[in-house]
């Protein structure tokens, strides 16, 4: 019998903590690709700063987030915690996915919109706060939140860099019992646990926002 | 610079080992997406549910986490431990697969029904209809994404070298380690993988081209060589990471 | 009415504006008084679109100058020439124009209210009470005042355009340019939105250019009708010399071709 339980139920706790990391890695993350790709957005409108960004972003998108995350790690000074370089690292590793998704939702804004808010003299502040953006996230939130599923996925990459989240946690108690099976099997169940039903969820939210 | 010079041979050994990897896990990624894209169109709930199951598993789980799987736990269970580049293959190629076979799935229902009825009205077998008429359309429409596919997928690769697979990320590892050239040593691997994926960018287009050439379509980005060299829109629908 | 009259409200001088190889405009000159409500029909492409748009700073010139209440608009001088006008020099001089469009261009994501406020609080500087008031009012004149806190997408396209003629309103422009305003509409709701206008034409001295192919609103609001042909002034008038004695042929054609359509 190589399925053990017992110890299985005792691990429980700590990969429960190695969770808690891995969910909190993601959510900052989450929130610097959020804030970071619609900054990169906008950015791209402007001519040749515009096309220099989106240049350096590409490379960003096209190489790994683990060659990124050991090589940032690596230049990082002492005093940032692993933890910390890995959530920028992810944070601006999706920004390159971010940014495209605000852009393809800025693009589908009718230029009529544009035109209106000129012809009333809108300054740009409110041109792009009250009338672009509400309408252009709106149209890219299912979109936005399969990135954050992906980014889910992508954090146990952070145990290259020494951050305990739930894939190292599991190799840690795993490898000190002998007992790797139960503990990998365990992670693998715990992701389907949060990405099928944020799949769900996800779904209902193009079925609500599609039909905008 | 004639740091990355001198040890060019060992990058070129380790890109060579990422490009075998990329090229299974593709390889392995287009079969399965195909098998379980098509199986997904069946009629009848037991072939939706087996290609559903097949998806969201291989979706919902990382390929790093069936990359540790595979490479420490499979070989307890079988008592066989597996090559670490065979198990890469497996591993991404599964992990892709559900996202390809979800873009097989919708560009096969997208295609007109007017196109399935004309089948049926021809007394088509359902193979012929595949074959003949449904997938030569909807292959044009998958290959944009399929585009972005294969690079998330050669970007995957990366992470076998945590399970002792001697890619271009090891080796930047290794060098890293003997020179304390850190910079050096990870530029040389992100720009050898920045090669790579362009390499794979230029062939979906050339695909692309084919495609809707055979469909009498103008390809993206206008006719002539230049035109493949004009960027695409990113796809950001289509559920692809 | 010479071009170059100090009274002109709107002056177009040598004005050419061309889409790559295409000319839209050429060297037109024309001017508009104070208070002055003109007409600019003819056939699609003639450049009347491109008037407003220019006007509305949605285009910009390709040569020429355009001025607004005898001072540089398009451009403006610096360094003792004219170079064309920036972001900073407009803005204040654009607040005096208000645009209707022929495909409304209402916000999707605010109300009546909200569509009708948020450039008089943000631009003009009123407060929320004082913007609110003035919605309401012009809600009112518009005979819409039941929809205020609607959303534009539960509105017909009669009302959606009548609420963007009020948001154009609330902005107390000194020129309105109205842009095909009932083209986009179903035909039985034409008739409201010329109403409107009409009502505005008459209480107002708000001075109006229009592109339209409704003839009868035209000869009934309008001082004086311009006919465009391929970028150039074909013929101008008053409503009753341009529709009921044309001189040019190209006139007769186009007003015939309009009758025709049912308009």
């Amino acid at each position: 019998m190589f399925w053990d339980f017992e110890w299985t139920f005792q691990i429980l706790p700590d990969l429960m903590r190695g969770l808690a990391v891995t969910v909190q890695a993601t959510l900052l993350g989450y929130l610097i690709a959020l804030v970071l790709g619609l900054a990169i957005a906008m950015v791209r409108r402007v001519p040749v700063v515009g096309t220099a960004v989106h240049a350096v972003m590409e490379f960003v998108r096209t190489t790994p987030l683990l060659v990124q995350l050991v090589f940032v790690f690596a230049l990082a000074p002492s005093t940032v915690s692993a933890l910390t370089v890995g959530i920028a690292v992810l944070g601006v590793h999706y920004s390159a996915y971010t940014a495209e998704v605000y852009r393809s939702g800025i693009e589908g804004v009718a230029r009529g919109q544009w035109e209106a808010a000129r012809a009333l003299s809108l300054p740009a502040s409110r041109t792009w706060g009250a009338v672009v953006l509400p309408q252009a996230i709106r149209k890219v939130i299912p979109a936005l939140g399969n990135y954050l599923i992906a980014m889910f996925k992508d954090t146990p990459l952070l145990l290259a860099i020494t951050v305990v989240e739930l894939l190292a946690m599991a190799r840690q108690v795993g490898s000190a019992d002998f007992r790797v099976v139960e503990a990998f099997t365990v992670v693998g169940f715990l992701f389907l646990l949060v990405s099928i039903p944020s799949a769900i969820i996800i779904r209902r939210l193009e079925r609500r926002y599609a039909a905008v | 610079m004639d740091f990355l010079i001198e040890r060019l041979p060992v990058y070129l050994d380790g890109a060579w080992v990422t490009v075998q990897l990329t090229v299974g896990g593709i390889a392995l990624a287009f079969v399965l997406a195909m098998f379980f894209g098509v199986l997904g169109t069946r009629p009848g709930w037991f072939p939706r549910a087996v290609a559903t199951t097949y998806v969201e598993v291989f979706r919902g789980v990382s390929a790093l986490v069936l990359m540790f799987w595979m490479a420490y736990a499979l070989p307890l269970i079988t008592g066989y431990q597996l090559d670490g580049r065979f198990a890469a293959i497996v591993a991404v190629g599964l992990n892709v697969g559900a996202y390809g076979a979800e873009v097989v799935r919708g560009a096969i229902n997208a295609v007109p029904k007017a196109q399935f009825e004309a089948t049926v009205a021809l007394d088509m077998t359902w193979f012929q209809r595949m074959r003949l008429v449904v997938l030569p359309q909807a292959w044009a429409q998958m290959l944009p994404t399929f585009g972005n596919l294969s690079i998330e997928l050669m970007k995957a690769t990366a992470v076998s070298y945590l399970i002792g697979v001697a890619d271009i990320t090891a080796i930047a590892e290794r060098m890293r380690q003997a020179t304390g050239e850190t910079v050096l040593a990870f530029s040389g691997a992100l720009i050898l993988y920045f090669l790579i994926a362009q390499v794979l960018i230029f062939g979906v287009r050339l695909l692309e081209r084919r495609a809707n050439h055979r469909l009498g379509r103008t390809p993206p980005g206008g006719k002539g060589i230049l035109g493949l060299l004009r960027p695409p829109a990113l796809t950001t629908s289509g559920g692809a990471k | 009415m010479p071009p170059s009259d100090a009274s002109a409200l709107i002056n177009f001088d040598q004005v050419v504006k061309r889409f790559g190889d295409l000319t839209v405009l050429d060297h037109l000159d024309f001017s508009v008084a104070p208070g002055e409500r003109v007409t600019l029909i003819g056939p699609s492409g003639s450049g009347k679109t491109t008037i407003l748009r220019l006007l509305m700073t949605l285009e910009k010139v390709t040569e020429g100058l355009i001025e607004v209440d005898g001072e540089p608009f398009s451009h403006m001088p610096r360094g003792g020439r004219m170079v064309p006008a920036n972001e900073a020099y407009l803005r204040p001089r654009r607040k005096r124009i208000g645009m209707v469009f022929q495909q409304f261009n209402l916000f999707p994501n605010m109300t009546v209210r909200k569509n009708l406020t948020e450039a008089p609080v943000h631009v003009l500087g009123l407060s929320r009470g004082e913007a609110n008031a003035r919605a309401e009012e012009l809600l009112d004149l518009v005979g819409l005042s039941d929809k205020v806190d609607a959303h534009p997408t539960q509105l017909s396209g009669g009302q959606q355009q009548r609420v963007a003629i009020a948001r154009a309103l609330a902005m107390r422009p000194e020129i309105l340019l109205l842009d095909e305003v009932t083209s986009a509409l179903d035909p039985e709701l034409v008739a409201g939105v010329l109403d409107v206008l009409r009502t505005v034409a008459e209480t107002t001295d708000i001075t109006m250019l229009c592109v339209t192919h409704e003839m009868g609103f035209a000869r009934d609001v309008s001082h004086r009708v311009l006919m465009f042909d391929k970028g150039r002034i074909a013929e101008e008038g008053t409503p009753d010399e341009i529709f009921g004695d044309p001189r040019e042929d190209r006139t007769k054609e186009f007003l015939r071709s309009v009758l025709d359509n049912g308009h």
